[in-house]
């Protein structure tokens, strides 16, 4: 129901995203559990402020990402987060890997620490800790650490989601130098992306590349929250976001 | 139009304002869309005349973004045609290694396509002509004979590509649908990097100097710069930002942000391989 408010308060999306690659159903699909189907979507409308949320379960305080560029770093913040949080645990729990994935995964963990950490740093330094989100609790519930299939179908999810959020948020950005920072970055995603794949199906680097035009997936931040607010268990307000603009395919 | 002339026309002539009409005019470029343009600019329909331009204040005029866009082009039919004839050659093994030049392939002549209608039927502009191509840099490779020098070019091409888009990254910065879709295209190249790079042993991502990239001396202006792929501040330095989980150290600091390489830088490289422009 959750889902029906935010498109009732946002017309743009509701057009962008039933045309979205990115959907909630391929998002289930993937991760395929009852207790991300649980869990609320994650974000409020932007007239929550007035209404209290409507939501299955009584919602914890929502973490509102603010507004402008700052709003913008720490939605990636929010992202890092989570990938950061995923790649620790399944480090971690490593009963799961088999010949090879342990140095990749590894590698991949410090990478989206050095994200997180830089992140979280950096959106202090320009904006003061005020304005930066607090550390929000993941929930891997329908990950299963031990068997494979899940955890690389979850990274290979992560990756792919962490390549669409940069992609369909660059337009956002105001400052040059954070447009910089976040091209710096998707790349870095989109290696991993392909890194991933290649270890469930070799040769699969482009599944989710469309054919005629060769791009790469663009989603908004709503639908990006929307599809990955079942691994985090704080309710996100990203009605500060910027307004896309209509450059979603 | 020649694509060095193209460059120079960019940095001598005034552009404000230039061409707005041009790309205003979509009702008259909306008639000769194909396919492909469709996608980019039928987004665009709902919107203001005026919105691609007006949210940013450093907006491009069409003939700055169609600039961009050509210089984009030519590295795409450099990969094109390096892979049309790389898979014509029987150079590929078969197996694994076919079929992920077979997706890379036929990935990069959906960028020219794309890039060539959304230059001409949106822009209204004139898309560069493909340049004469020398793969074997006046005789230093032999790519099309050599699997492993094939590999390595491939890797130099897909590692520049991704560094290319990323340096333009602000030079678009001022139509949100070419930014959008410019970023579409620079990650699938950095997908495409990562795969060759994985094919010949190495990780992934650019980890090390230029002298670990497995490429020869020539190539290695792949991985330098005025921000050489080493870099590790990024606004402040990402070492003093780190918490202490996990195991990260200054190399996965360096690994975990790629790194742009100006249009000069680019040009550079590509011109070794680059014998005429047509």
């Amino acid at each position: 129901m959750s889902n029906s408010r935010n498109e009732k308060n946002n017309g743009k999306e509701t057009k962008l995203s039933s045309g979205s690659p990115f959907s909630r159903r391929k998002f289930l699909q993937y991760a395929g559990a009852s207790a991300v189907a649980a869990t609320t979507f994650g974000l409020v409308s932007c007239d929550s402020e007035d209404t209290p949320p409507v939501g299955p379960e009584p919602m914890p305080d929502a973490v509102n990402l603010g507004t402008g560029d700052v709003g913008v770093l720490n939605y990636a913040y929010a992202l890092e987060q989570l990938e950061a949080a995923f790649y620790i645990m399944a480090t971690d729990q490593n009963s799961w890997m088999s010949n090879g994935d342990g140095a990749i995964f590894e590698e991949i963990r410090d990478h989206e620490i050095a994200h997180r950490d830089w992140f979280g740093a950096v959106i202090a330094q320009v904006a003061g800790e005020d304005a930066r989100i607090p550390g929000l609790t993941p929930n891997f519930e329908s990950i299963d650490f031990s068997d494979r299939n899940s955890v690389l179908s979850t990274a290979q999810l992560l990756e792919d989601t962490g390549v669409s959020a940069y992609n369909g948020a660059g337009h956002l950005i105001e400052n040059t130098d954070y447009l910089l920072q976040a091209g710096k970055i998707v790349s870095v995603e989109a290696r991993h992306a392909s890194s991933i794949r290649n270890l469930i199906n070799p040769g699969s680097f482009y599944s989710e590349i469309q054919a005629d035009t060769g791009l790469d997936v663009a989603v908004s931040p709503a639908n990006v929250l929307s599809a990955a607010g079942g691994f985090i268990d704080n309710e996100i307000d990203a009605s500060g976001l910027p307004q896309p603009a209509d450059v979603y395919l | 139009m020649n694509f060095l002339d193209l460059i120079n026309e960019l940095d001598s002539k005034d552009l404000s304002g230039e061409s707005k009409d041009r790309f205003l005019n979509r009702k008259q470029a909306l008639g000769k869309l194909t396919n492909f343009s469709k996608k980019l600019a039928v987004t665009a329909l709902p919107l203001g005349a005026m919105a691609a331009f007006s949210n940013k204040a450093q907006a491009q005029s069409t003939t700055e973004l169609a600039g961009v866009l050509n210089f984009a082009l030519t590295l795409e039919y450099l990969e094109t045609e390096y892979y049309q004839t790389g898979l014509d050659s029987g150079v590929i093994p078969d197996g694994t290694a076919l079929s992920v030049y077979q997706g890379i392939n036929a990935n990069e002549q959906a960028h020219v396509n794309f890039l060539t209608d959304v230059i001409s039927n949106v822009l209204g502009e004139e898309p560069v002509e493909k340049p004469t191509f020398d793969f074997t840099a006046d005789g230093a490779f032999a790519p099309f004979e050599d699997y492993a020098t094939f590999l390595t070019l491939s890797q130099a091409f897909e590692d520049t590509g991704v560094r290319a888009y990323k340096g333009q990254a602000g030079a678009v910065q001022g139509n949100d649908l070419v930014l959008t879709r410019a970023l579409q295209i620079h990650s699938v190249e950095a997908r495409h990097a990562s795969r060759v790079r994985e094919l010949r042993g190495l990780q992934g991502w650019i980890s090390g100097g230029p002298g670990d990239q497995k490429v020869p001396e020539a190539a290695q202006a792949v991985y330098k710069g005025a921000i050489p792929e080493t870099n590790t501040t990024q606004v402040v330095d990402v070492n003093a930002t780190l918490s202490g989980d996990g195991d990260v150290d200054s190399g996965d600091v360096a690994e975990a942000w790629d790194e742009p390489l100006t249009m000069d830088e680019v040009l550079a490289i590509g011109g070794l391989f680059i014998v005429d422009n047509n």
